[in-house]
């Protein structure tokens, strides 16, 4: 079942524009000129019900805008946009009965009120049943072990705690949609293994679709099946993360420690990336040249102490890829 | 009631926590018992010299300050300062996020801080003014209760739109923000407004003649002037329901502008960063 289509979607901010200095500022009292800037400019795709799905690109690229319209808050400039059926930006308060939304910089709980009480006035703006409200919430306590925090005020908790606790506030109406926009952000390791566990749960055994934009690679390695790839407003890649690091980088390393100092080496096609004394990074693309033949190849004529084989990491292709896009921000 | 839900909790969360700020409270009604004091003695001088050409009686007046001191907190002085940090932090964003009706929530919440602010700071004052000076042998400057029942039954009406008039302002402020970002300009012309307007400063009607007419027509005059008069029965019978009417007339008015102005302000909002 489709849940989100967006068809041309475009979104224009006009800013004013000053000329540098004191001068600059009284020319801009006079006559103010205006810039404009194209958060969106063509931005389509689909999502199906179910479908778990990751936007990722540079700062600036629209993905907050993204989320911004899709979850009704903001109105494009232009193109068309559905969800469950509805337009969030004309129809908003029946379309937002049905998302979820965590901001992860910022807070939807009340920052002087215990968690509880937060979820209580929430469980009423959302006019949720008692007895569902409380099974709903129960639930969400227990999966996000929010037992021990549920009495003290929201400016007490730790970012990782309030995290989990925003996560039950965004979902105690029992969204089909959750939208994520940034939601490691700035949590520690532990914390966001914890996020990244219930999201995955959320969404394979309670069937959320959930709609995330990310800077961690990980998020993206660990939750989504399908990536979505933006820069400058525009939609680069849509598919697999794994066809996306196929087509970008398909190269290798090969990290050598040698017994005495590094040699020179002069193969074909393999280019040294890093050397220190005693080893050394090479790159290669193993439909040159395999792995196995290039460490024969070393090992015949060096004494080799270790040798490893790596990716680059996941952060390398994607800056390769905003590279190659020329998707750097502006 | 599943309808109104929603608000109510609103309301009521932003009372309970507004109702926290005890040294505020005290610190609040400390300041208004010295200026109630002052103007009491600015007054009773007045009266001395000219008693009259005074509009209203010397205990009247009386009356009429410590009133006013009471429920200072429950005038339009400046925009819900949530709203100014909402805008500031995006949390704004938030709001549009919630299956609710934007002026009816911010309204509900505006409402509860009003009235959690002036409830302990107004019964502070009741307790001093209204029976700890007579005690004490100062019934001449004390609080005077309603002459009569009628008075006192014409006052909860008047009190009740006082109410929902100041809210109503205060959501006009509020949106005016919320569309210029910064809460300073509003609050620079509002609250002079409101010291000369309502009645806060002066009487209405110790204004010079020439401009009582418009006086006792604009807004303002609904907060201040028009509920103590009816409250020590200035105004009784028909131009008490003339003075309601007023009140009531102009917090329809405001509401429907205020809701009209968050409509095309939330059209245009633009939430940046992140």
């Amino acid at each position: 079942m489709l849940q989100i289509l967006v068809e041309a979607l475009a979104k224009t901010y006009r800013v004013a524009e000053r000329a540098p200095g004191l001068a600059g500022a009284l020319r801009g009292l006079v006559r103010r000129r205006w810039r404009e800037v194209h958060a969106l400019a063509d931005v389509s795709f689909s999502l199906e019900a179910g479908e778990l799905l990751a936007f990722i690109g540079p700062n600036g690229a629209g993905k907050s805008t993204t989320v911004k319209i899709l979850s009704g808050i903001l109105r494009p400039t232009s193109g068309r946009v559905e969800v469950g059926g509805l337009v969030p930006y004309e129809d908003r308060i029946r379309h937002v009965a049905r998302i979820g939304v965590v901001f992860g910089q910022r807070s939807q709980l009340w920052w002087d009120l215990p968690v509880i009480d937060g979820f209580d006035l929430l469980a009423d703006i959302y006019r949720v049943e008692p007895t569902r409200y409380r099974h709903r919430r129960d639930e969400l306590v227990a999966m996000l072990r929010l037992e021990p925090l549920l009495d003290q005020p929201v400016r007490q908790l730790s970012l990782g705690q309030r995290m989990r606790a925003e996560f039950a506030a965004a979902l105690l109406h029992d969204p089909a949609i959750l939208f994520l926009d940034e939601p490691t952000i700035g949590l520690d390791a532990p914390s966001k293994l914890a996020v990244r566990a219930f999201v995955r749960r959320l969404n394979r055994e309670q069937g959320v679709t959930v709609l995330l934009t990310t800077h961690d690679m990980h998020d993206v390695e660990a939750l989504a099946e399908r990536v979505i790839v933006i820069g400058q407003g525009r939609l680069l890649a849509d598919g697999p993360f794994a066809s996306l690091r196929a087509g970008v980088l398909a190269e290798r390393r090969l990290h050598v420690d040698f017994a005495g100092p590094a040699p020179e080496l002069d193969l074909p096609r393999v280019t040294v990336r890093a050397r220190t004394e005693r080893s050394l990074e090479l790159a290669f693309d193993p439909t040159d040249i395999p792995a196995p033949k290039l460490i024969a190849l070393i090992t015949a004529s060096h004494a080799v102490e270790d040798v490893h084989v790596d990716e680059p990491a996941i952060e390398e292709v994607i800056a390769r890829f905003y590279d190659l896009h020329d998707a750097h921000e502006a | 009631m599943q309808a109104l839900r929603p608000y109510l909790a609103a309301f009521r969360a932003r009372f309970q926590l507004m109702l926290q700020y005890r040294a505020a409270a005290l610190a609040g009604f400390a300041t208004q018992c010295w200026w109630g004091v002052l103007r009491i003695m600015i007054f009773a001088a007045f009266y001395g010299v000219h008693a009259a050409a005074a509009p209203i009686s010397l205990a009247d007046a009386i009356t009429y300050v410590w009133l006013g001191q009471a429920l200072l907190a429950l005038l339009p002085w400046v925009a819900d300062p949530e709203i100014g940090q909402a805008v500031r932090s995006g949390g704004i964003g938030y709001d549009r996020l919630r299956p609710l009706d934007a002026y009816s929530y911010w309204y509900a919440r505006t409402l509860g801080w009003m009235l959690a602010r002036a409830a302990p700071r107004a019964a502070l004052m009741a307790l001093a003014a209204g029976l700890v000076l007579p005690l004490a042998g100062l019934g001449a400057w004390a609080w005077q209760p309603p002459p009569s029942l009628a008075a006192a039954l014409l006052f909860v009406p008047a009190f009740a739109l006082m109410t929902a008039l100041g809210a109503a302002i205060v959501m006009l402020a509020n949106i005016i923000v919320a569309a210029s970002l910064n809460e300073r300009g509003v609050n620079a012309v509002l609250t002079p407004l409101l010291i000369v307007f309502s009645g806060t400063l002066l009487p209405l009607d110790f204004f010079p003649d020439a401009l009582r007419p418009f006086l006792h027509v604009q807004p303002f005059a609904g907060l201040v002037d028009i509920p103590f008069r009816i409250y020590f029965a200035d105004l009784a019978g028909g131009a008490a329901l003339q003075g309601l009417a007023l009140q009531a007339g102009w917090t329809v008015v405001l509401i429907g502008l205020g809701r009209l102005a968050i409509d095309r302000t939330m059209r245009r909002l633009e939430m940046q960063g992140g």
